[in-house]
């Protein structure tokens, strides 16, 4: 490659942020925040506290394995957009754990963490089978899947698992503290969720890149009639692609239960599922990118809680900033394949 | 009236759909178009419909342009289209599908009053209530063209239209041509059955490999149409036949579960042996191949492969008994766009360890690609290969041991050295005992390779015939659906 073909390739994986920064700012002016003020806010709050780093690193658990999760699916070609009910129903099987389990957190949190991985990996098997042999669109089923998970968690959290005293939607009562992820020193992040959720990326990337199920899944992917032909058990491999997204998403839930809220919440997956979708887009399918843009996103996310108390902002200006972002990626990404397409037609005519 | 096309240029990738097509069609009498399939006949139709745009070229209506790329310019010029599948919507009713893609406001009595007096004209019998699921293909085709008529078509163009209608159904739309292109309409018959062409046109013109190659007024020798549409055949090279060893591939009253075909087979093809499977696409060869190669379950009937019974087996086990389909559809069937050279062979490779080690693969990969002599290199995308070098590449991953192989057109879009390859190794394989079946349209490949050949027609194998015995010109009557004398 030239310096020049470097350096534009470089320019247009630029482009997007480019434009991201330009039609931020023109959205800023607009609901007339000042935008200087608006990145600084966002930025002190996530990474300028140790209160603040601690809960940005506790978001970018779950939505980092989330994202790690889709890489899998989005491998096999599949869209998983069911994710955040695996989320969830993996929080729900870790609350359930903490509750039931009594004993020491040496007991108690490995526990929690399995269940968690195997309640996702359950609810991401069942929209599978719901896909492979139902012919149900993983979309739908899903989606479909993803509103049954909130109605059980909001039931458990209302009805058999409410607080002591008075039903409320704010959670049930906190885990007993043998169920907590232990926490490093003075900070409020946990090193065990921390540390599984690195060592997960890194091996989805490795599962990915470097053998031959990985090799095997993107054949599928591609091509699922070639890939059939050819002899892979298509069919399994779309199944194991959905256990593997479920787990990770599970995981994340119950880690995020057990280390960040200490109890179950309505909301406990926190939309981390839809977000990680965006991430895995803007990071173009590649396992390698998601690690720091999730880091990014989740800076989005937690900081932009600041902008309410600060400026009077509604924090979903944060959401707003975030779907932009993807949506200037993916049309630059539209672009450049328009781009690279046309080209390579005009070279093929001429040659 | 007269419609003309000029220089139409269409290109699908590296396919020369069509390759600079110059046509004249005239009003008050009935065109024939005829041609193999893939000889560039659709896509031209299409084009003249609006529904693909081509690359270059120009469409003449009495000499005014017509807006190409577009089937609402081409309709408001008067150019209709009757496609092969009627374009109905079968929840509707027949009145709902006259009056829909008119594009204007109509009442639904005047409406119901025309559909009506059009369809006695013509001696259709259309209830504009029914609904057009209720409708056969014959009587959907009626109401497309009435439709069309209604919207003001000058030019009909009716592609493939007998397919899938009954006798007298087919008796009372040649009627209907005949009495459209005596009213002075321009009507183009696009078909590969020569029967018809005969018994209609007055004049047809013969497309070959996206280009046309002859246009004849009809009457005309029969012969000489099937010289245009496939060539002049050279005396093949006899080879050397070996006697077939034992049966391993069996089929006993083996009907393929496929709304096309008409008769189930009875087949015994030997160790060693080689079958051609001739015919006209869509006769019914690809549903016999696919049924063979376990992709799916014959409707009734047994297959034996090496004298196991595999009838209700699963594809998965007709590969572990040895038996390997090569599809047509290189980059659709074979290969996975995307993915490197280096990768197919891993992916074809069975067993080996879980971590690949990329470098070894990699100059395994090498190896194979010198071997095969694929132009390409290890780490290059299975979509960058010319068609020839895909063909390679799709033999290169096929087991080295192989009981039976079926193949769809094998050779096909090779030039004559990338072909003659693909025998050489396709015939050693032979020599070591893999029974080949092979469809093809070409003729020449046929006679050369085969030993024997079945000729498909209209569902059914019209007749088996030793390759060695059949010269070309009967072939292709055969093919044609005609008895050679």
């Amino acid at each position: 490659m030239s310096v020049l073909a470097r350096s534009r390739s470089a320019a247009t994986a630029l482009l997007p942020f480019a434009l991201v920064l330009v039609v931020g700012v023109l959205l800023l002016i607009s609901v007339s925040a000042p935008p200087l003020e608006v990145f600084r806010l966002i930025f002190q709050g996530a990474l300028g506290s140790q209160a603040g780093l601690s809960t940005t690193l506790m978001v970018w658990v779950p939505l980092v394995l989330a994202a790690a999760g889709l890489v899998v699916t989005f491998t096999a070609g599949l869209w998983n957009i069911g994710i955040e009910g695996q989320i969830i129903v993996g929080a729900v099987a870790g609350a359930l754990v903490a509750r039931t389990v009594i004993g020491p957190p040496l007991l108690v949190i490995p526990l929690l963490i399995l269940a968690g991985a195997v309640g996702g990996m359950l609810w991401g098997l069942l929209v599978g089978v719901l896909r492979v042999y139902g012919r149900v669109n993983e979309i739908f089923g899903g989606l479909g899947l993803f509103f049954v998970a909130t109605g059980l968690v909001v039931y458990l959290v209302i009805g058999p698992w409410q607080r002591a005293g008075s039903a409320s939607t704010s959670g049930t009562d906190l885990f007993r503290r043998e169920a907590w992820l232990p926490r490093a020193g003075g900070w409020r992040f946990s090193w065990v969720a921390l540390g599984l959720a690195v060592a997960l990326v890194v091996g989805v990337y490795l599962l990915m890149r470097g053998t031959r199920f990985g090799l095997r899944l993107r054949a599928v992917g591609r091509n699922g009639r070639s890939a059939f032909l050819m002899g892979i058990t298509t069919n399994r491999h779309l199944l194991a692609a959905f256990a593997l997204c479920g787990a990770l998403g599970g995981l994340g839930g119950a880690l995020h239960a057990a280390g960040f809220h200490h109890k179950l919440v309505p909301a406990v997956s926190g939309g981390y599922g839809f977000l990680g979708i965006l991430v895995v887009l803007l990071a173009g399918f590649r396992a390698v990118w998601i690690a720091p843009i999730a880091f990014f996103f989740a800076v989005i996310s937690v900081g932009s809680t600041q902008l309410q108390l600060r400026l009077q902002l509604h924090s979903s200006l944060a959401g707003v900033l975030q779907g932009v972002l993807v949506l200037c990626a993916l049309l630059v990404g539209g672009w450049q394949l328009r781009r690279a397409h046309l080209s390579r037609r005009r070279a093929e005519e001429g040659g | 009236m007269s419609l003309e096309l000029r220089g139409i240029h269409k290109r699908y990738g590296s396919v020369r759909a069509n390759d600079g097509v110059d046509l004249i069609l005239e009003a008050g009498s009935i065109h024939g178009l005829l041609g193999e399939n893939g000889a560039g006949k659709s896509t031209l139709m299409k084009v003249l419909s609006g529904f693909v745009a081509p690359d270059s070229g120009r469409v003449l209506l009495d000499g005014r342009p017509v807006r190409l790329g577009s089937t609402r310019a081409a309709i408001r010029a008067g150019i209709g289209m009757l496609h092969q599948d009627p374009l109905v919507f079968l929840p509707f009713t027949v009145l709902d599908n006259f009056i829909l893609g008119s594009g204007r406001r109509v009442r639904r009595a005047a409406a119901r009053r025309d559909l009506q007096r059009m369809a006695d004209q013509f001696g259709f019998r259309l209830d504009p209530e029914a609904p057009a699921r209720s409708l056969t293909v014959g009587e959907r085709q009626q109401l497309e063209i009435v439709r069309l008529l209604w919207l003001g078509a000058r030019v009909l163009i009716l592609d493939e239209p007998t397919t899938g209608i009954s006798a007298t159904q087919q008796e009372r739309l040649f009627a209907t041509l005949r009495a459209l292109a005596e009213q002075g309409m321009i009507v183009a018959f696009v078909s590969h059955k020569l029967e018809e062409v005969e018994a209609l046109c007055r004049r047809v013109t013969v497309m070959r490999r996206g280009r046309v190659v002859g246009e004849a007024d009809l009457p005309c020798p029969t012969e000489r149409l099937v010289e245009m549409m496939f060539g002049r055949v050279q005396v093949p090279v006899v080879r050397e036949r070996a006697a077939p060893g034992d049966a391993v591939l069996e089929l006993q009253g083996m009907r393929p579960a496929d709304r096309g075909v008409a008769e189930s087979h009875t087949l015994a093809v030997g160790r060693g042996e080689v079958i051609g499977l001739a015919g006209l696409e869509g006769s019914g060869q690809r549903p016999f191949l696919r049924t063979c190669a376990g992709l799916q379950r014959p409707a009734e009937g047994r297959i034996r492969v090496a004298g196991r019974d595999l009838t209700r087996a699963r594809y998965r086990e007709f590969r572990r008994a040895g038996v390997h389909f090569l599809p047509a559809g290189r980059l659709e069937e074979g290969l996975i766009s995307g993915l490197t050279l280096t990768e197919h062979f891993l992916l074809a490779s069975p067993g080996g360890s879980f971590v690949i080690d990329w470098a070894q693969a990699e100059a395994e990969a090498a190896a194979t690609i010198a071997e095969n002599l694929i132009v390409g290199s290890p780490r290059s995308a299975a979509e960058e290969l010319s068609g020839g070098n895909q063909q390679r590449l799709l033999l290169s991953l096929m087991p080295s041991e192989v009981q039976v192989l079926l193949m769809e057109h094998p050779t096909r879009g090779l030039d004559l050295e990338s072909a003659d390859w693909v025998w050489r190794r396709l015939l050693e394989r032979s020599r070591r005992g893999t029974a080949i079946v092979f469809a093809s349209s070409d003729l020449e490949e046929l006679l050369r390779y085969s030993d024997r050949i079945l000729v498909f027609f209209a569902g059914k194998v019209l007749r088996e015939v030793p390759a060695e015995t059949i010269s070309g010109e009967d072939l292709g009557y055969l093919i044609g659906g005609k008895d050679p004398r």
